[in-house]
């Protein structure tokens, strides 16, 4: 309930519509009360009298409230659609800026098909509950205290019988509602489940069909589709009950008045007319009773929807800017680790320890180690995706949580492992981070990271429309195009993330000889498995463990650190000898030298 | 994240196009045929409930006027003989049945009592079997879709926007359900009493019967253009809310790219455009709907206003009068219910535009062809030695220019292939060739002999293990993401295979090993973990030829060179086809071919291609290359 009553708090922004519309729905259930009245004028006064006169009038004047009825209904419906509609708009753009705003560890927990779900359905579901449900409920109490009162004034004995009936009522409206509200839960729980089922479905066709599994994802699409199915099944048996026993109560109720009324008036204690009034005015305090059994069902649906809408927009983003962030502006590029340990989540292994070093302006720093070393949660840190869970991560001297995130972000590229493209043209796409770029900015920015000749290849160049319903890229294209978006922003810092491993070895020589160029006096952070990529790099550190366990430049490390050798090694040796490079030479003497 | 510009089309986004509306209809409506006996069940109720609530107030008349305040009507015979049967009164003469006033009260309301629950137990059971229908058809609906989704291929995909084919099968799935169940039900019961009220009225008083029959052709045309226009409306609410979701999936799935790039402002503002345009879509369409009601509302007004009137003028202005007063009044409440149902009816058409909005995206993607079939005599293939060859295979995606031309290349069974080339030159394309993920332009890819085209894709698949560039992993445990390569493999065979891949170190490191929970898209994996998995996926299938596309690019060199040894085992008389730029992954292959601008340009094995000194050389040594 408390979760409704939020969402109805959002019917502040909207109340001159939201009281237009109940004030619509006021008249209009007025002159539908009135013109039976008018009816009976015409019969009794007119066609009974022989008054041909008042016949027309009245039957015109019929016509006429109609009219204007019909109009206020109209008004009704046309102010709830814009009031609900205008919240669940309020609501939807509300959880986008909240999804979009939240921490990188809340979205490595959560599902797409999860959070869209609650973005759609359950925004539909409250929104329906605001446009009709909550006005409904609202003239059906206006009604019952109306009708209430009314009895009161007329016959007090029969409205205190009536006043037992209310909270009998309202109990069995309580208790189904209740019962009902953690199985919609579930049920909403279960569509979720149901769309997540189909989103990765759909995000991971190429692994559904490289392994034929076409089958196996129908069934499992079939099982949740089953348990929504007999779930919902459950709610429409328990309501297929709970509806139509509000109306039993208020029949039986009008059984009971007949039944005493009856032998009393037999006996000669109440008379007829009475008792035919009793009965009256009791279907009337009863008729709103029946409209709450109808929206029954979609109170406490809409109740467990706005839970779980609200569950998201009150979710607790793990970076939060600090109320006194302050704006960097032009950040030189001075990044330090200070004893930094991070951990992903709250239970989890720590996946850096006690790590310290420093990125000077003008460095490229590069991370290697095997895989799960923790070298991508270190550039993670930088742009603040996480937070550290101990030490600190400065830039320029700025702890980066004392920084506002956008200026901070704003001025570093990042190239993530994973390439997403999104819908739209490689234009687009470039200028993610910069949409006003100029398309000269846009080229050059394609240029350094060796991406313009391949789109100068398509018949659409710049044009030509990429991500999910554009041209198919290859892994190294994509990761250009991302290279490229990171370097449009002209960033103070620059973090590839295993950036070019999918790009081959010239492209990439080509695209470093670019960055040297452009990142001059700019800080650089690198990780690549390839030792190519890393050789010039002012620092190199090596990770194994969530440690820094040796660092230093290409030389020393050959020199000192059997892991770096051994990595270094490692890419050249192949056991031929048909192609001695120097290089291979190289290696072999530094490891030589070390074991020695 | 909302870029303007054309789009390509996989299916329509347009809102407005002619459809034949009662095609849809009826093929909607042909979901429910299988249900029809419980159609049937549920009208039945119906009629049995509204003949119950009718006996209420008859009931309750009989207990006034025969015992509670006996006026001279006569006694029902019903009711006689249940007095009768009760044995609760008695016969005295000429004057029929006699019955204590109190008893007598009883037995009616204990009658009463009777209808009151039976129409409970009536009402229950229709609204059961309403939602049992409609969750049915719902349930048929999506799996349908789904199923047909599984169908079609990648081609299909490469242009479709996931959140809309989700919204097809979330958002329009739905609305249909929430038209039709019961819709359908009452429809019927609605034109029962419909036919039973106009015959009363033509029997009652036939001239006045055809005057307050006079607006029905009006309606008729107000229904008419009134729903002509919800379609629209209601097409475009379709058409907005399959944007919307389409936006919220991609940059929910991307919100990593967002967040790096500071863009949440910019995509706040660019998803309140098309929030917008989904919630004027909709008001739109609910006030025209909004508009119907009354409409209709008046027109029914009118309607009485003709009876009352022109029923005034027959009473008033003929002498003697043509029609009596309580002839009037019985026409009335004929004529409230004669357009009840007919409002009823009119506002259920009307509603249904949204079903039918909705079933109009929903059958356009059940129409969807899938570009590859298996052929009508397509065999299954039987276990394959492996022997692979392209013969002259042009390929282009979409009308593009092709990616690969002409490309020849054998493999024999055992051999490893290894595929070399600059980014973009066709290396995954022809891969995905070999799995018949697309067919081919020209040419053929055979395997075993067989053309990949007379052979059901599943049985080929299933002798395949591709590890693809794009690491997916599905949200659930470990174990079941690697048990995605065979499904019926024991937890010792998955573990062997995460043990082979190298994936066993790490994965017992975790806090609940292979029980652990991965995220969609594995986020607390690193992506070298991730395709660890992947490559213990496709060893799992135990293929007969092995795929690996760029499958250890993010894999450090030193795990990389104990997969290949476990690999090279592995792969003993299997073929295997791999992709990478790290020379040390390809030099063992037995063969290697280096394509360019989608041809292969140089064929051979890793010290012949040396020895040639051509492109391979080139490649071979950029990785060396250091600043001069």
């Amino acid at each position: 309930m408390k979760y409704l009553w939020r969402s109805l708090g959002y019917l502040k922004r909207y109340w001159l519509l939201a009281a237009g519309a109940f004030l619509g729905l006021g008249i209009s259930t007025g002159t539908r009360l009135i013109i039976p009245r008018l009816t009976q004028v015409v019969i009794d006064n007119g066609i009974a009298v022989g008054r041909l006169d008042i016949v027309l009038w009245a039957s015109a004047g019929t016509v006429g409230l109609a009219v204007a009825g019909s109009v206020f209904t109209f008004l009704q419906g046309l102010l709830a659609a814009r009031t609900a509609q205008g919240i669940a708009y309020d609501l939807r753009n509300e959880l986008y800026a909240k999804i979009q705003s939240l921490s990188f560890s809340y979205h490595d927990r959560a599902q797409t098909g999860q959070l869209l779900t609650r973005a759609t359905s359950d925004v539909d579901v409250v929104r329906m509950f605001v446009g009709m449900g909550f006005i409904q409920l609202l003239s059906a109490v206006l009604m019952m205290a109306g009708s209430i009162a009314l009895l009161f004034v007329t016959d007090w004995q029969l409205a205190l019988i009536i006043l037992v009936l209310v909270p009998l009522t309202f109990g069995i409206f309580g208790f189904f509602a209740g019962k009902a509200r953690p199985l919609f839960m579930q049920i909403q729980q279960r569509l979720a489940d149901l769309n997540t089922v189909l989103q990765e479905n759909l995000a991971g066709v190429r692994v559904v069909k490289a392994f034929a599994r076409e089958a196996h994802e129908a069934q499992r699409y079939t099982q949740a589709n089953q348990s929504l199915f007999d779930l919902n099944l459950v709610v429409g048996r328990l309501f297929a009950v709970a509806i139509p026993l509000v109306f039993l109560i208020a029949n039986l109720a009008l059984l009971a008045v007949y039944w005493i009324g009856g032998h009393q008036a037999i006996a000669g204690d109440l008379s007829v007319g009475r008792l035919v009034a009793f009965a009256n005015y009791m279907l009337m305090a009863f008729f709103p009773m029946l409209m709450l059994g109808m929206i029954m069902a979609m109170v406490s649906q809409a109740g467990a929807s706005a839970e779980r809408v609200f569950e998201i927009l009150d979710a607790h983003s793990e970076v939060i800017e600090r109320p006194d962030a302050v704006e960097i502006s032009a950040i030189k590029g001075h990044v330090v680790f200070e004893r930094v340990s991070f951990r992903y989540f709250a239970r989890g292994e720590l996946v850096l320890k006690d790590v310290s070093f420093a990125g000077e302006p003008g460095q490229t720093v590069a991370l290697l180690g095997a895989t799960g070393s923790g070298k991508s949660s270190v550039v993670a840190l930088i742009p603040r995706f996480y937070d550290v869970t101990g030490g600190r991560v400065t830039v320029d001297g700025h702890d980066v949580r004392d920084l506002t995130l956008d200026s901070l972000r704003q001025q570093i590229g990042v190239v993530l492992q994973e390439t997403t493209l999104f819908a739209g043209t490689i234009r687009e796409n470039i200028a993610f981070g910069r949409p006003n770029a100029s398309l000269e900015e846009i080229i050059a920015a394609a240029r350094a990271a060796e991406a313009h000749d391949f789109i100068m290849g398509f018949p659409d160049g710049y044009d030509t429309l990429v991500g999910e319903r554009g041209v198919t890229l290859s892994g190294g294209q994509k990761q250009r195009v991302a290279i490229a978006r990171a370097l449009l922003l002209d960033p103070r810092i620059l973090i590839l993330d295993d950036a070019t491993s999918s790009v081959d070895y010239e492209t990439e020589y080509r695209i470093q000889r670019a960055l040297e160029r452009l990142m001059e006096g700019r800080t650089s952070f690198v990780i690549a498995q390839r030792i190519a990529t890393v050789l010039d790099a002012d620092q190199i550190l090596v990770l194994e463990g969530g440690e820094i366990v040796a660092r230093g430049t290409h030389e020393e490390l050959l020199a000192e650190s059997p892991i770096y050798a051994e990595i270094y090694c490692s890419q050249l040796q192949g056991g031929d000898s048909g192609s001695s490079t120097g290089t291979e030479l190289e290696c072999t003497q530094a490891q030589g030298e070390i074991e020695r | 994240m909302m870029f303007g510009g054309g789009r390509f089309h996989g299916l329509t986004q347009e809102a407005a196009k002619p459809a034949d509306v009662g095609r849809t209809l009826r093929r909607l409506l042909g979901y429910f045929r299988p249900f029809w006996s419980l159609l049937v069940a549920a009208a039945a109720l119906i009629v049995v409930s509204t003949l119950l609530r009718l006996a209420a107030p008859y009931l309750t008349g009989v207990a006034v006027d025969q015992f509670i305040a006996p006026g001279d009507e006569p006694r029902p015979v019903w009711l006689e003989s249940l007095i009768l049967v009760l044995g609760v009164g008695g016969t005295s003469g000429g004057e029929g049945v006699t019955v204590d006033r109190a008893v007598g009260l009883n037995v009616t309301m204990l009658v009463l009592l009777g209808t009151y629950l039976l129409n409970w137990a009536a009402t229950a059971g229709q609204f059961y079997l309403m939602t049992l229908v409609g969750q049915r058809v719902l349930l048929h609906l999506r799996t349908r879709i789904f199923g047909r989704i599984q169908m079609l291929s990648l081609a299909f995909f490469d242009q479709q926007e996931v959140g809309d084919l989700m919204s097809r099968l979330v958002n329009d799935t739905q609305v249909i359900n929430r038209v039709f169940s019961g819709g359908v039900v009452r429809l019927a019961s609605m034109g029962l009493s419909l036919i039973g009220i106009v015959v009363s009225m033509l029997t009652l008083n036939p001239r006045l019967a055809l005057a307050s029959f006079a607006v029905l052709p009006v309606m008729v045309l107000t229904t008419t253009a009134f729903s002509r226009r919800a379609r629209v409306a209601f097409r475009r609410t379709r058409q907005t809310i399959g944007e919307v979701s389409a936006e919220l999936q991609e940059n929910i799935a991307a919100v990593r790219e967002v967040q790096a790039f500071a863009r949440e402002q910019e995509n706040v503002g660019e998803f309140e455009v098309l929030n917008a345009a989904n919630r004027d879509a909709n008001v739109q369409a609910e006030s025209i709907l909004s508009a119907f009601s009354p409409a209709l509302d008046v027109l029914s007004t009118i309607a009485m206003a003709i009876v009352v009137g022109y029923g005034g003028y027959l009473a008033l202005a003929y002498d003697p009068p043509l029609v009596s007063v309580g002839l009037i009044v019985s026409f009335l409440i004929y004529v409230r219910r004669f357009y009840e149902p007919i409002r009823g009816i009119a506002n259920l058409y009307a509603q249904v535009q949204a079903a039918v909005a909705g079933a109009e995206r929903i059958f356009e993607l059940l129409d969807t062809q899938p570009e590859i079939t298996d052929a009508p005599g397509a065999v299954r293939l039987p276990p394959i030695q492996g022997r692979v060859e392209f013969d002259h295979v042009t390929f282009s995606y979409q009308d593009e220019e092709p990616v690969l031309q002409d490309v020849s290349l054998t493999a024999e069974p055992g051999q490893m292939v290894a595929l070399v080339g600059p980014t973009g030159v066709g290396k995954t394309t022809l891969v995905s060739l070999l799995t018949r993920f697309y067919d081919v332009d020209e040419g053929v890819v055979r395997v075993d002999g067989y053309d990949l085209r007379d052979v059901a894709r599943e049985g080929l698949r299933r002798q395949m293990g591709i590890v693809l560039q794009d690491t997916f992993l599905f949200s659930g445990t470990v174990m079941d993401n690697i048990r995605y390569g065979r499904l019926e493999a024991s937890d010792e065979e998955v573990i062997a295979a995460a043990h082979l891949a190298n994936a066993d170190q790490f994965v017992t490191r975790l806090p609940e090993g292979y029980q652990t929970q991965l995220g969609e898209r594995g986020h607390n994996l690193s992506q070298g973990q991730r395709q660890l998995i992947a490559i213990a996926r496709a060893v799992l299938a135990d293929p007969r030829i092995l795929i690996l596309d760029e499958a250890t690019s993010s894999v450090d060199t030193r795990t990389e060179r104990l997969i290949q040894r476990a690999l090279d085992e592995l792969l003993k008389g299997r073929t295997s086809f791999v992709i990478a730029h790290r020379m040390s992954t390809i030099r063992n292959a037995d063969q290697v071919f280096v394509l360019h601008q989608g041809r292969i340009v140089e064929q051979g094995t890793h010290e012949e291609l040396l020895a040639a000194r051509g492109l391979y050389y080139d490649l071979y040594n950029s990785q060396f290359r250091r600043e001069a």
